[in-house]
């Protein structure tokens, strides 16, 4: 027969850790469906039988926060055969306040005093028994994070669980409290149920609507008892709850003597602690270092280079073991003219093994000057690209181009592929339509400047044969990645380049799972440091430091920590969210974080400033954006908070600021491990799907009248679906009828949603740019003038959207795990959607209009909208009915 | 009517009534603010709210707004 044991406390009691302690591997049995509140549950490692369930922390069994109501119906209505309850002994007064409830459930109970040692060590003497005795129950000193007493705690609650005896307290309130709950207990009768009377009695006493209305009592019933609560209330000048609460306060004042000889009080570490980290000047710039010192560490250093690391190597090309063969792999492609930085010495490049030189331009173009000069190059090319450099199709072309004397002027390309002068400086490329659907490029030479040009003889040339691009792999200890290493078992099996099959899986299957897994290490690192600070008790702090900003805008002082994550990459941003107890504030937060520009969206903010003024290294761009990042997020704040799903009193701040402490190796790596968890299987299915997915539109599609994958992206899925899709677009200028490229900007917004960097090279690829970057001026060029027809408004809507809308596939599934409930995700993903369409409309409408287009529809709908953004958030805040409690429930039942 | 709110920092006070009602009213109460309980004001936070009390031998941060609930003596 199976025992089924609750597990209930305050928070910071250390119930978490005992849970990690009892459970250890078993691990979660699962998250309860369609509660927001975790309850977990998982079977005692001595015996599978055993089923422990972590109640919520809580510090009443009152009616108002979600926790509690949890809690409470959970002991209530499903009754586990015993209830644990946990104390903290260092907090014995307000630990006992719950204790005192909870011993009125005529349920089988077992009080573990934990961390009793710790007063022991203080001088104080603890008789345990003696409590014991005034309970009704059983009492076991433990402490959960060095073990000791947990074997008997367990004893003895399994022991009460089979001896089905509930709780009998022998204290009691004050004479005229009791005498009134034995009346209201005479006139409910047998409608209490009889194990939990006292309980139910006290809530009958306090008017707790939600039991009164559970027990069907008859109208008269009612009437008697409200008369008795008013008559008490009268007399004593104060409301029934308070009477309750002071006289559980009351009777711990009176048994906490009883089994305690107290030492002398001396100040404590925490207080001494907290004299410096909370103090009123040093507060501030403290938080401050931390919160710097866990940027750099998760978003700076070291956790991005592991993600990188795994990105670049693990789902990339592969890697030298401990680096053996790294420097002399460099060296060779120093000396071989493929690596280095650029020189430019009197208008020709520097000494070749310190110069960046793409010898492939230089090939392509002597080959090209000497077909221009007559000479045969026929399969030269394909030659060399097979590797063949010494075959006799390119000896012959070689020795026929010296005698013909080619030589050949080779523009140059920076690393960027940007053209560059003499001086070194970048050079304008303007980019026209040939009518054909293809671009022509031209580089702009400005007066007085000269392009740099390279020559080409037959000598270079034959230098450029001799040098292949140096293969890793032939240095040191190399590691081919898992895209490698698949590439090359598909080639094994026979599936080559150009077969759907390896399509599917190297780029929908692998880079996937390197999508999910590429963030890991990452989130390994920031939750080293978030649940450190969480468990040690310095977030805590860091609430009561921020709260002043932050509850203006309906947010968490600890919801900067998300907002701070989230610049860096908005997965792990959205993860720490955990931290926030309050789940209108942790809903407000994972909706509005993803707002602050991450990382992958600098290169749409590049792409963009390149196009909009010519060059993206200016200072002020960057900072420009986070700002309208932040502006985003506060305005989202108040609106939002104005509404019926996040409205009611600012929740309250009332909160225990608990004694520092060193957290329990093990619960702590415990810990990190179930947010990770977390992560790879509720995000990850959804990042999973969505990759292949994207991969599907983008490769599949019709061409040449059949139906199958597709060479070019212009007859993909994609481009199918967004011709529609891009009307949406009309008003922002970046989509639908009347552009010539229509439906571009809406598939490289789509295949944003992958990755935000997919927007800069979704394009290279729909304008055959190949694989240049951000930082091409001839992207700049071909996306400014060409696809949005040079109209700065349409670019900067292009770009609002994109930073503002859902964020990438990643993050959303982060959102989905955490909001934890399909409407409140679709919610999100809603709001983000028009909050960035409104904000990009407005944007493209006030441009048009300050530049003296007429007055259309779309200007008197983006007036309309920002009337309606001013409106909602200079409105003072409404009320709304129903909604007595300040704990808010989800907008449409979940 | 004076208010915890009213409490210089590092002084004490002694809790005689608190207004108001409902989940606020029952919060301040379960974290054990109730009738006749001293409370100690620790420390402001530092951008001026909340408030850091010492309260049954604990600590408890509690905004500005809310210790205006808690009417207190001397």
């Amino acid at each position: 027969m199976g025992i089924n044991i609750a597990l209930a406390g305050n928070p910071n009691c250390g119930k978490t850790t005992l849970f990690n302690r009892l459970t250890g591997e078993n691990g979660y049995v699962g998250n309860w469906p369609g509660v927001t509140v975790e309850k977990k549950q998982a079977s005692w490692r001595a015996d599978e039988s055993v089923v422990i369930t972590d109640l919520p922390g809580i510090y009443s069994l009152s009616p108002y926060s979600p926790e509690e109501v949890v809690s409470r119906d959970f002991l209530v209505r499903d009754r586990p055969d015993v209830v644990i309850n946990l104390v903290d002994s260092t907090n014995l007064e307000r630990s006992l306040y719950l204790t005192t409830q909870i011993v009125e459930l005529g349920l089988p109970v077992v009080v573990g005093l934990n961390m009793a040692d710790l007063l022991e060590k203080n001088g104080d003497k603890v008789m345990p028994e003696k409590l014991a005795h005034d309970l009704g129950c059983e009492v076991v000193e433990l402490s959960a994070l060095h073990g000791s007493g947990v074997d008997d705690l367990m004893k003895a609650a399994v022991a009460a669980a089979k001896g089905r005896a509930a709780a009998k307290p022998v204290v009691t309130f004050d004479a005229g409290l009791e005498k009134a709950l034995t009346r209201i207990s005479d006139i409910a009768g047998d409608k209490v149920p009889q194990a939990s009377a006292r309980w139910h009695v006290i809530k009958l006493f306090e008017g707790d609507e939600a039991i009164v209305a559970r027990l069907g009592l008859s109208a008269d019933q009612k009437r008697q008892v409200n008369e008795i609560r008013h008559d008490y209330e009268r007399d004593a000048d104060d409301d029934a709850e308070s009477i309750v609460t002071m006289a559980r306060y009351d009777l711990i004042a009176e048994l906490i003597p009883h089994f305690i000889v107290p030492a002398p009080k001396k100040v404590s570490i925490t207080e001494r602690i907290d004299r410096v980290v909370t103090n009123r000047w040093l507060g501030l710039p403290i938080f401050i270092v931390v919160m710097v010192f866990v940027y750099w560490l998760s978003v700076t250093t070291v956790g991005t280079a592991a993600t990188d690391w795994t990105n670049d190597n693990l789902f990339g090309d592969g890697w030298h073991m401990f680096g053996v063969g790294t420097s002399e792999y460099e060296d060779a492609q120093a000396a071989s003219g493929w690596g280095g930085d650029v020189v430019v010495e009197d208008g020709q490049l520097g000494a070749i093994d310190e110069s960046y030189q793409d010898f492939s331009d230089q090939i392509s173009g002597y080959i090209e000057a000497a077909e221009e000069a007559g000479v045969d190059t026929e399969g030269v090319q394909d030659a060399i690209d097979a590797g063949d450099v010494d075959s006799d199709v390119v000896t012959d072309f070689v020795n026929a181009a010296r005698d013909a004397g080619v030589v050949a002027q080779v523009a140059y390309a920076d690393p960027d592929g940007n053209a560059v002068d003499t001086e070194g400086e970048v050079l304008d490329t303007t980019v026209t339509t040939d009518g054909e659907g293809g671009v022509e490029t031209q580089v702009v030479v400005p007066d007085g400047s000269q392009q740099l040009m390279l020559t080409v003889d037959a000598d270079q040339f034959q230098t450029a044969l001799d040098n292949p691009e140096p293969d890793p792999a032939d240095y040191g200890w190399w590691v081919p990645g898992i895209p490698t290493l698949v590439g090359d078992g598909l080639t094994a099996i026979g599936v080559v380049d150009g077969n759907w099959v390896r399509s599917l899986v190297l780029d929908g299957i692998v880079a996937g799972v390197g999508a999910i897994l590429g963030f890991v290490p990452q989130m390994f690192v920031l939750f080293v440091c978030l649940v450190f600070l969480e468990d040690c008790g310095y977030l805590a702090r860091v609430a009561f430091i921020m709260d002043r900003i932050f509850r203006r805008f309906g947010l968490s002082g600890k919801s900067f920590i998300p907002m701070l994550i989230s610049s860096g990459c908005g997965v792990p941003g959205v993860m720490s969210t955990k931290t926030i107890e309050n789940e209108s504030e942790r809903r407000m937060t994972v909706m509005t974080t993803t707002m602050v520009p991450c990382s992958a969206k600098l290169p749409i903010i590049a792409l963009l400033m390149g196009a909009l003024v010519g060059s993206n290294t200016y200072w002020w761009i960057s900072p420009l954006f986070y700002f309208m990042g932040v502006a985003a997020v506060i305005i989202s704040g108040i609106m939002l908070k104005k509404t019926r799903w996040f409205a009611g009193e600012t929740s309250p701040f009332i909160m225990e600021l608990p004694a520092y402490h060193l957290p329990a190796v093990r619960s702590y790596f415990l810990h990190i491990w179930e947010r990770i968890k977390s992560f790879l299987i509720k995000a990850g299915t959804i990042i999973f799907g969505a990759t292949i997915l994207v991969w599907l539109l983008s490769n599949f599609g019709v061409e040449d009248g059949s139906f199958g994958m597709v060479d070019s992206m212009n007859n993909s899925l994609l481009a199918i679906i967004c011709m529609p899709l891009s009307y949406i677009f009309t008003p922002q200028g970046f989509g639908g009828p009347g552009l010539e490229y229509q439906w571009q900007a809406t598939a490289m917004t789509l295949t944003g949603l992958i990755a935000k960097e997919n927007v800069v090279s979704t394009f290279a690829v729909l304008f055959s740019l190949g694989d240049l970057g951000e930082n091409s001026t001839l992207m700049w060029s071909a996306f400014g003038s060409q696809m949005l027809n040079g109209s700065v408004g349409a670019l900067l809507a292009f770009g609002a959207f994109n930073l503002l809308c859902t964020p990438c596939f990643a993050a959303i599934g982060t959102i989905r795990r955490q909001m934890d409930s399909p409407r409140w995700f679709w919610f999100a993903m809603a709001y983000e959607t028009l909050f960035a369409w409104c904000v990009s409309l407005m944007i493209n409408q006030f441009y048009l209009l300050a530049t003296g287009a007429g007055f259309t529809f779309w200007t008197l709908v983006a007036f309309v909208l920002l009337a309606a953004m001013l409106f909602q958030l200079f409105r003072p805040m409404p009320k709304y009915e129903d909604r007595g409690s300040s704990v808010v429930a989800a907008p449409v039942a979940a | 009517m004076k208010t915890l709110r009213d409490i210089p920092v590092g002084s004490s006070a002694t809790v005689t009534k608190l207004s108001g009602q409902g989940a606020l009213k029952r919060r301040i109460m379960d974290m054990g603010i109730t009738k006749g309980v001293s409370v100690h004001v620790d420390k402001v936070a530092p951008l001026g709210d909340p408030i850091q009390v010492t309260v049954r031998g604990y600590e408890l941060s509690i905004r500005k707004s809310e210790a205006e609930n808690v009417i207190v003596e001397d």
